[in-house]
């Protein structure tokens, strides 16, 4: 079956530019450097990583905001009307000096879809869907709290009825309390209207379920990529290891006995990143092998269980990571993630 | 958390039949305006300057003086010194037998004329600059971004002073030498402004959904901006009216048989000792409309906050 998305080695710099009047490029930021994944439709692909590792702007580059340094991003049908974007700051992500009925209708009138009494009906429709009274249509975007701010910008994702909608961390800038009630929209919205969602974040527990797949990156990479359980239960690569032993745990019993693995130092310079493996500086299990060569993504476990990790050395089930403390049974290391119902 | 149960009417905000339609940032603006006492009572005090300059004639005619007629015969005393402020002479006479109030009303005429035309045409000139500067950046911006760095660092008096002894002192060249030197101010202010709303996410959404540069410029970033060029086109016309009687008060302004409070003032160097009134009135004049046009900016700028835009 033909993904509805498929990105191929995609790559992202951003020059740095110095100079008085003519502008010569003294480096280039590494944001997004040779990420290929795909994105059936109906799915909803998670990505996660810490913040600079850009996966914001690989979303952006998904959405055609940025134009690709090269590479490929291929999409079933029309980017420019289905593909939309939500975005990670409620406050920001509104025009203030706006009323949010002409803000909703904005993707309808750029696109010149209906006439202006079509598009009120439009939008009014919108503003039930995502749960605001839709008698408020000419309200300010001030005069709505973060949580009904992230609905209107829903809204707006919608109006053009796209197929793909990328959402760049849309709950990480509101209350806890909001963000499920966000989170649970986005789950009802999908199940209507079939929609496919790239869905980016920091926060595991928020990928962990709303995601069918997740891909973890790291220094414009993608090092680890499964199905949501199999991330979860056998990360493979160091990195998703501390990665996932980073992620709070609402048990404190849970909590107390799991074990962290701190990663030391920074996250590297995008401008000049490490040789060989990217996480090499960072990881406990570097070896020579890691300082040279480059590791590719390949299959762990069954190859048809499209589980993928970059790393030469990746973590054994049972195996502990950069501990010296007293040892710890194997069902502790697995992370223990707050989950709401089933699978 | 709990991430399966929360019910979304937790968030709806409670019904209220009316006030469906929002105030707008400007409804909320002027009404925070009328509520500041020193800003509404500047507005008077600018309605009233205006009131007595649009009627200069009419005060000419009431009291037969002309602007630029002397009487020597009623307005200096036998000695030859100027009358004080009188049924005669309102405020009193100048050193040649002019009457000051008359004087002063049409001097506030020009004081005005100046400070509104040239605020206006550096605030034009200063938007165009500052929005074409800030939106597309690059190169334009280095290039235009130096100008303003030039304009800001020239000595304006020893320019004002030059261009008066080649072209002649005249009001439109005056309107045209202020302009000239407060539109870099507007303009930086007007660029930096639009480089912070470039980079904001509802720039960046409208950019996702397809719309055009223009569009997201006049959509999205106009409106953004009309805050605060308000706010500083009406700290400007107090400078520009500074800035005009100062080059009055050196003779490089208007023709100087115009009245212009500059000129009054300059005239009044030999006089204040006999007549005090001379320096008083038109000082106190510039006083009070370079500190209603202040308080009046502040105020616009406290309601119109322009940092506060959501949040609240």
């Amino acid at each position: 079956m033909r993904p509805l998305l498929r990105v191929t080695d995609v790559r992202k710099y951003f020059p740095i530019r110095e100079g008085l009047f003519v502008q010569k490029e003294v480096g280039r930021v590494h944001a997004v450097d040779g990420v290929s994944l795909e994105v059936r439709a109906g799915e909803t692909l998670g990505i996660v990583g810490e913040s600079g590792c850009g996966k914001s702007t690989l979303a952006r580059c998904i959405t055609g905001l940025y134009p690709v340094t090269s590479g490929s991003i291929e999409f079933d049908g029309d980017p420019r009307r289905e593909v939309q974007m939500i975005f990670q700051d409620p406050y920001g992500s509104l025009n203030p000096r706006r009323r949010i009925g002409s803000i909703i209708a904005d993707p309808l009138v750029i696109h010149r879809v209906g006439t202006k009494a079509e598009r009120r009906r439009r939008v009014q429709e919108l503003m039930e869907l995502v749960g605001l009274n839709p008698e408020h249509f000419n309200r300010f975007p001030a005069e709505f709290s973060g949580g009904q701010r992230q609905r209107i910008g829903i809204a707006r994702a919608l109006a053009l009825r796209p197929r793909l909608v990328v959402c760049d961390e849309p709950v990480s800038a509101l209350d806890v309390s909001i963000q499920a009630q966000v989170i649970n929209l986005l789950k009802d919205l999908q199940a209507e209207l079939g929609l496919t969602y790239v869905f980016i974040a920091h926060d595991l527990s928020v990928v962990r379920y709303v995601s069918d797949r997740v891909a973890v990156m790291y220094l414009g990479r993608i090092v680890e990529t499964a199905a949501g359980e199999d991330l979860y239960k056998l990360p493979r690569h160091p990195y998703t290891n501390a990665l996932l032993s980073a992620a709070s745990v609402a048990d404190p019993d849970l909590s107390a006995r799991r074990e962290r693995i701190v990663l030391t130092g920074d996250v590297p310079s995008p401008i000049a990143p490490p040789s060989g493996c990217r996480f090499h500086p960072r990881c406990p299990k570097a070896m020579p092998k890691c300082v040279t060569d480059d590791p590719r993504l390949l299959a762990q476990g069954r190859p048809e269980g499209g589980h993928l990790a970059a790393c030469h050395f990746p973590v054994e089930p049972g195996e502990r990571l950069g501990s010296e403390k007293a040892q710890i049974e194997q069902e502790s290391t697995e992370p223990h993630l707050e989950k709401g119902g089933g699978t | 958390m709990s991430l399966t149960e929360a019910s979304a009417e937790a968030e709806h905000i409670p019904e209220q039949a009316e006030a469906v339609r929002g105030k707008g940032p400007w409804q909320l603006a002027w009404e925070r305006l009328t509520r500041d006492r020193a800003a509404m009572v500047s507005l008077g005090v600018i309605a009233v300057i205006v009131l007595l300059a649009l009627l200069a004639p009419v005060f000419a005619a009431i009291t037969g003086h002309g602007p630029q007629e002397a009487f020597p015969a009623t307005g200096l005393t036998p000695e030859g010194l100027p009358v004080g402020p009188g049924s005669g002479f309102w405020l009193g006479a100048d050193s040649l037998g002019r009457d000051l109030f008359v004087r002063i009303l049409y001097g506030a005429r020009i004081s005005l004329l100046v400070g509104l035309l040239s605020t206006l045409l550096a605030t034009l000139f200063g938007v165009v600059v500052g929005m074409v500067a800030g939106f597309y950046g690059g190169w334009v911006d280095g290039v235009l971004a130096r100008v303003l760095d030039v304009v800001l660092s020239f000595p304006y008096l020893l320019v004002a002073i030059v261009l008066v002894a080649v072209l002649g002192a005249s009001v439109p060249l005056m309107i045209l030498v202020i302009a000239f030197f407060s539109f870099a101010a507007m303009a930086r202010v007007v660029r930096g402004q639009t480089i912070t709303y470039k980079e904001r996410e509802f720039i960046e959404a409208a950019r996702s959904m397809g719309a055009s540069k223009p569009r997201t410029m006049f959509v999205d970033v106009v409106p953004n901006l009309i805050a605060p060029v308000t706010v500083l086109a009406t700290l400007l016309i107090p400078t520009s009216i500074v800035f005009e009687a100062t080059l009055s008060f050196l003779g490089l302004g208007v023709d100087p048989r115009t009245p212009s409070w500059g000129a009054i003032l300059s005239d009044s160097v030999d006089y204040y000792r006999v007549a005090p009134g001379l320096l008083i009135f038109p000082a106190v004049m510039l006083l009070l409309t370079t500190l209603a046009f202040n308080l009046l900016g502040d105020g616009i700028r406290d309601a119109l906050d322009p940092r506060g835009e959501g949040g609240r």
